[in-house]
Order: C-alpha cells, then structure tokens, then sequence
C-alpha cells in the first residue's frame, strides 16, 4: 500500500517533469520564421557588407544607382526576415558606406577602414573598373571575398587573385557584339573608327574591339583615345569626318559619352551606326536630345530582358530572387526612378553573396569561398558563373551583353529599343542612323 | 587631311576668341593695377554655374542669361577689390597675390561643397553651320560674336568714354592720375570688376559649349597666363590676338599629334617666349 510519502513524491515528481515539458514546449523555435523583423526564436546574425560610393566626382551617377540596387537588396532580404540558415539562424544585413570622390587614391585607405574598423564581413567593388581594381589589392590582402559589380575590366581577374568575384560581363566581350550588328546589317560596310577613353576599362574594351574586328577584315581608320574628363572632342570629331567611316565604336564613361555623341551631332558628323560605352543605356542619355537619335549602347541589363525560372531551368542553372518585373517595379517603388543596369548590377551582387551564404549554410568565409567557386545561376540579371582557373579566377564566364538602341516611338519621343541579340530584341536595328 | 587640318583651325580660332575674352580680364587687371588676379579661374568657373542655374532653373535663353552674368561678374569683382585686394595694392607684389590666391581657395572650397565635383552642363541646341567641309556648332558662332562685341565695346569704353580715360590714366601713372582729380580707389574697384566681368562672360560661353566643374576654371586660367604673356601685359588687343593663336596652335596641333602634348606646346611655347620677346609680341603698343 502507497503511503502518503510516496504518494506526495509522485506527485511533486509528475508535476516536476509537467514543468519541464511545458519549458521544453516554449523555448523550441517556432516553424515557420514569419514575417517582419527581429526574427522569432533562434539567433540572429548581422553581416556587414562595406563598399564605397561615389557620392561626388564624375562617376556619381551610375555609382548612386549602384548602391541603389545594392540596397534595395538588403532591404529586401531584412524584410523577408533575413537569409535562413540550416541551424536556423537568421542572417540580416547592413551596409556601410563612404565616398570614395570618384578618386582612386581614395579607395585604399577607405576599403581598409571598412574591414579594419568597420568589421566588413564582406565586400562589394566600387563602380568603374579603376576604382573597382584598387579595392581588389585590399580583398585580397585581407583574404575577405569581393563581389565586384559596376566594373567590367579583365585585367583585375588575372593577378592571381582568388577572393574576387565578377558579376559584369568582361570588358572583352563589350563592343565585340556590336561588330557583330554590324556584320549582320550591313554586308558592305568597311570602315570603324574607335575613339576611347584613356582609362582601364574603355582601353581593354578598345583592345579588344580592335583585335575582333580586326580578325573580321574591319578596317580601323581611327584609333584613338582621349584623357579622362576631356570635354572638347572637337578634333577627335574632325579626325572622324575626315575618315569617313561606317560605323564610329567606343566611348567612356557617362559624362565623357554624352558629351562626344553630342558633339559627333553638333558637328554634323553623321556615321551610319554609332555603338558607345556605358551612357547610351542610361535613361539619362537622352537628356541631349536628337543627338542621341539612332545610337547604340552595349548593356549588362535591360528592363525587358527575358530571364525567368523557365529559362534558368533550361539552362541548367539555379534561379535565386525577384522577376524582371518586381525588380523594376520595386526599385522605382523604392527610389522613383527607372533602374538602370548599374541598379540591377548592385542588386545582382547581392543576390550573388545570398547564394553562395545559402548554397555554404554558413556565413564561414571559407565555405562561403568554396560556394562562389560552384556557383551556377540565374537571376534577374542573367546567368552567373566563375572562372576557377588559377589564369583568371572570379572572372565572370556566363553573362552576356544586351545592345540597345535610341529610337524615336509613336510620340515622337525618344525610348531605348533591345536590337541584339537575337534572341532579346525588341524592335529592328535603326540602319543608318536618319 | 586638309579638310581636317581647315576643320580644326577654324575650331580652334573660334575657341580662340573666348580665351582672348578670359585672358583680356587677366590683363586688363595687370594693366591698370598691376595684380596678378590668381581668382580669375575661380570666378569663370562660378560664372559657368550663374548660366546653368539662370537657364535651368530661371528657364532663360543662356544667351539672354549672358548679361545677367557678366553684371555679377563686375560685382563679384567689384566686391573682392573691396574686401580683399584694396588694402594690398601697394604692398609688395606677393601680398597682392596671396590675397588673390586666398579668394580663390575660398570660392573653390565653398562651391566644392555647394556643388560637389560632379560634372554639370547647359544643354542648348543653336544648330550648326556648315561651309565647305567645316562644319561648326551654332554655340561657337554666336561665342565668337559676343566676344568681337565684348571687345569692341570694351575699346569703346577704354579710349571714347571720360570713365575710360582715367582708367587709362591710373594705369599709366596712379599718382599723377589722382593728382589730376580722379578718385583712384574708385577706378580700381571698378578695373578689377571690368577684368572679372570678362572672366565671367568668358565663363559663361564656355558653359554653352563643354560640361564643367568648380576646378573647370583652372584650365583656363593656365590658358590666360600664357595668352597674356602672349599678347603682351596690360594689351588688351593683344590678348585677343594671343587667344586666337593659342586656340588656333591647340587646334592644329592635334590634327598632327595626340591631345596630350597640347599642354606641353603651350608651355613651351610660353617659355620661349618669355626668353625671346619677354614683352610680348605685340609689346610696344598700349
């Protein structure tokens, strides 16, 4: 027979283990993560992510859209919650920033400040490839990966480095399509002239224009290239109209860009196709007016590219992020004004850290390394994958370019049509410029 | 190459009469003065920003905001006489300029913040004009103009107006000026107003043809010093006549060679005249 004792024991035992169900029941972490932030339940983790902008100086506009796209994307993921790892933890994130003046000499002390003082787990490239291949030295010296976005530059991906990423199709690959257009509209014509840009990125895409169109039988009447931030091209126009060629091919930077198409126009100078560096895309560009009329621009994006799910299953790769559309519309939602590609490239780079933090299940920069060097994917802004190479590791190997061009619509206004390639377009080439 | 070589003469010579504009201001100010005016690329570039707020903003044709900028270029340097130069005028030549160089941190630093480095253009549309195989941008034709008129009008001032006269007189020989009755402290001022008043016209058409910055200024003002070596000191036709063949020299030059070397010819050619004809080549007239 139980006596009071016992009976009291069992009781206060069963009430005991009662406790210990009801603590256990509580502290376990909810199912799904829910919406908004801090995050229910489990540790939560915040990465910084550091970069410079160009809040002043000559690469000021498409360094600003850049650090746009790129925090459209940290807003984005804080909002969903943060990136989930398989241990539950929530990985958030923050950006911190500084103006690099669109100086070179800047970049170094303020990219070792991110990592030294900052505590930048990660690293995101300024805009240009100048600027860009100077915080490279800094990735690399501190072994802290760098997506760089904004800066097409090969050069960068051939000293051996092994932490920095490329999310821009190679400055190789630029203008080569352009003669490709060419090739393809008109039979007949002989003739380019190139005038470039003395800086990185504008010579190695020349370079490599020239040897392309040079192997295509292209004659190069002109050949030149012009400081940065020169703003009389009078002679280089001149030198042009003597040569008298079928098609003019190079450019800059934005500024730079706009002013000598404006004075290609001013001068009357009338080539049958004019292709140009990094302005042409900008919705900016058409600020001069008829002068843009008819010029083509090579584009890393464009808002009516057709990347999807579908097609990233087609193409074997793994689909990570918005549509096409929610991007552009979140992005004009968010800064009122239409993305250009120097957005979605900051918003590709991004979504490159979340899939490789994803793909590793850890914020390790080790296995986040390991991750990048397997990527195969698809966003919004196209396909992304490295090379591993020792020759050239980071550099980007899937991404292609879009060529658009300035044409006038039903209104008579000026809007930006996709002619190549194929495959993208969305309207005919204008051949010869009216 | 002919038509190349015609092409960038004329657009050289063209250019040419707005650089004979800015350097006239350098030298009228030496002349009378004797100062050398190290602000002069400060308030060119300030004259640029003036255009492009009073047509953006103010909606104004930027020929018609033209006038409005050289009225605030005579006062802008009109009021810097006042604050900063009055007092070092007969001070040892350093002083003088070290005052100069002093207004011209201050502006650069201001605008700097103000406006940022960021580049800023006037986007206007005159057309073109074409003879030939030369074919000209309208903004340089109506430049061009304004600089004759600019400079017809300044010689009307200098040698057919009494205000005129005793500038000439002050910069002939500031005591016996003043012995004669004229208020030297008064045509000082206004001296270096007319010198930045030219800064600022020039600006102001340089803004209708490139994009600028605050620093745009300096370019020019390296440009001026030479033009004004050039021409002679203190000759305003012969600054004009030595913008002109500077801007016609930068034209031709790089028809044959890179733009790069366009600063060392210029220099060079500075030197050599300096060691050659140290008084200028149109020296002797004033």
């Amino acid at each position: 027979m139980r006596t009071i004792g016992q009976l009291r024991r069992f009781a206060g035992a069963g009430l005991l283990a009662a406790a210990l169900v009801g603590c256990q029941a509580a502290a376990s972490p909810s199912a799904t993560g829910g919406g908004g932030s801090p995050p229910a339940g489990g540790p939560a983790k915040t990465i910084v992510i550091g970069f410079t902008t160009s809040q002043t100086g000559s690469l000021n506009v498409e360094s600003t859209r850049q650090q746009h796209g790129l925090q459209l994307w940290i807003d984005d993921v804080n909002k969903a919650g943060g990136i989930k790892l398989s241990d539950g933890t929530a990985i958030t994130f923050q950006a911190k920033t500084y103006d690099d003046e669109s100086k070179a000499d800047r970049i170094q002390e303020l990219y070792t400040k991110l990592i030294n003082d900052d505590k930048a787990d990660f690293l995101i490239s300024p805009y240009s490839s100048g600027l860009a291949d100077a915080s490279a030295v800094i990735a690399e010296q501190y072994t802290k990966i760098m997506v760089t976005t904004g800066a097409a530059s090969d050069g960068t991906y051939k000293k051996g480095y092994s932490h920095v990423y490329q999310a821009y199709t190679p400055a190789s690959h630029y203008l080569t399509g352009a003669a490709d257009l060419l090739a393809k509209l008109d039979g007949s014509a002989k003739k380019i002239a190139i005038v470039h840009e003395n800086d990185k990125f504008s010579s190695d895409v020349a370079k490599a224009l020239t040897d392309y169109a040079t192997k295509k039988a292209y004659q190069i009447v002109v050949n030149e290239g012009y400081d940065s931030g020169a703003t009389d091209f009078a002679s280089f126009v001149n030198k042009i109209s003597a040569a008298s060629p079928d098609a003019v091919m190079g450019g800059g930077h934005f500024a730079d860009t706009s002013t000598f198409a404006k004075q290609l126009h001013e001068k009357g100078v009338k080539p049958k196709m004019v292709a140009l560096l990094v302005a042409p895309p900008e919705p900016k560009f058409a600020e001069i007016g008829d002068a843009a009329l008819g010029i083509i621009g090579p584009s890393q994006w464009e808002p009516t590219v057709k990347f999807s799910e579908e097609a990233a299953k087609t193409a074997g790769a793994t689909w990570l992020g918005p549509k096409v559309d929610a991007f552009v519309s979140g992005y004009k939602a968010a800064y009122n004004e239409d993305p250009s590609y120097h957005s979605a490239g900051g918003y590709a780079a991004g979504l490159i850290l979340q899939a490789a933090i994803q793909a590793a299940g850890s914020t390790d920069a080790d296995k986040v390394k390991a991750a990048m060097d397997g990527l195969n994917m698809m966003t919004f802004f196209g396909l992304t994958k490295f090379d591993t190479g020792a020759e050239a590791h980071g550099l980007q190997v899937a991404h292609e370019m879009v060529y658009i061009q300035w044409q006038k619509g039903p209104s008579d206004k000026l809007a930006k049509q996709v002619v190549w390639p194929e495959l993208a377009k969305t309207a005919e080439a204008v051949y010869p410029i009216p | 190459m002919l038509s190349q070589f015609a092409a960038s003469l004329v657009d050289g010579l063209l250019i040419g009469f707005v650089y004979g504009v800015a350097a006239m201001g350098l030298t009228l100010i030496w002349g009378v003065i004797k100062i050398i005016n190290l602000a002069h690329g400060a308030i060119l570039a300030l004259a640029m920003f003036g255009l492009y707020y009073l047509v953006s903003w103010g909606g104004l044709n930027p020929y018609v905001a033209l006038p409005l900028v050289a009225i605030g270029g005579l006062l802008a340097g009109y009021g810097i006489y006042v604050i900063a130069v009055r007092r070092v005028v007969n001070a040892p030549p350093l002083s003088s300029l070290l005052a100069t160089f002093a207004v011209n941190m201050m502006i650069i630093g201001t605008a700097t913040t103000v406006f940022t480095t960021s580049p800023y253009s006037v986007t206007f549309d005159a057309g073109r004009v074409s003879a030939g195989f030369v074919t000209v941008p309208g903004t340089r034709i109506v430049a061009t103009v304004a600089a004759i008129i600019v400079t017809g009008a300044l010689y009307l001032f200098l040698y057919r107006s009494r205000t005129g006269r005793a500038i000439r007189a002050v910069a002939n020989n500031r005591d016996a000026a003043e012995l004669m009755g004229i208020p030297s402290g008064r045509i000082l001022a206004l001296s270096f107003g007319l010198g930045t008043m030219l800064a600022a016209v020039a600006g102001g058409l340089i803004a209708t043809f490139f994009p600028f910055t605050i620093l745009s200024g300096d370019a020019y003002q390296l440009k001026s010093f030479v033009i004004v070596v050039l021409g002679g000191l203190g000759n305003p036709l012969g600054a004009l006549a030595g913008g002109l063949i500077l801007g016609g020299l930068e034209g031709v030059v790089q028809v044959f060679t890179s733009a790069s070397w366009v600063p060392v010819i210029e220099f060079g050619l500075f030197v050599i005249i300096l060691l050659v004809r140290p008084n200028g080549i149109f020296a002797g007239r004033r």
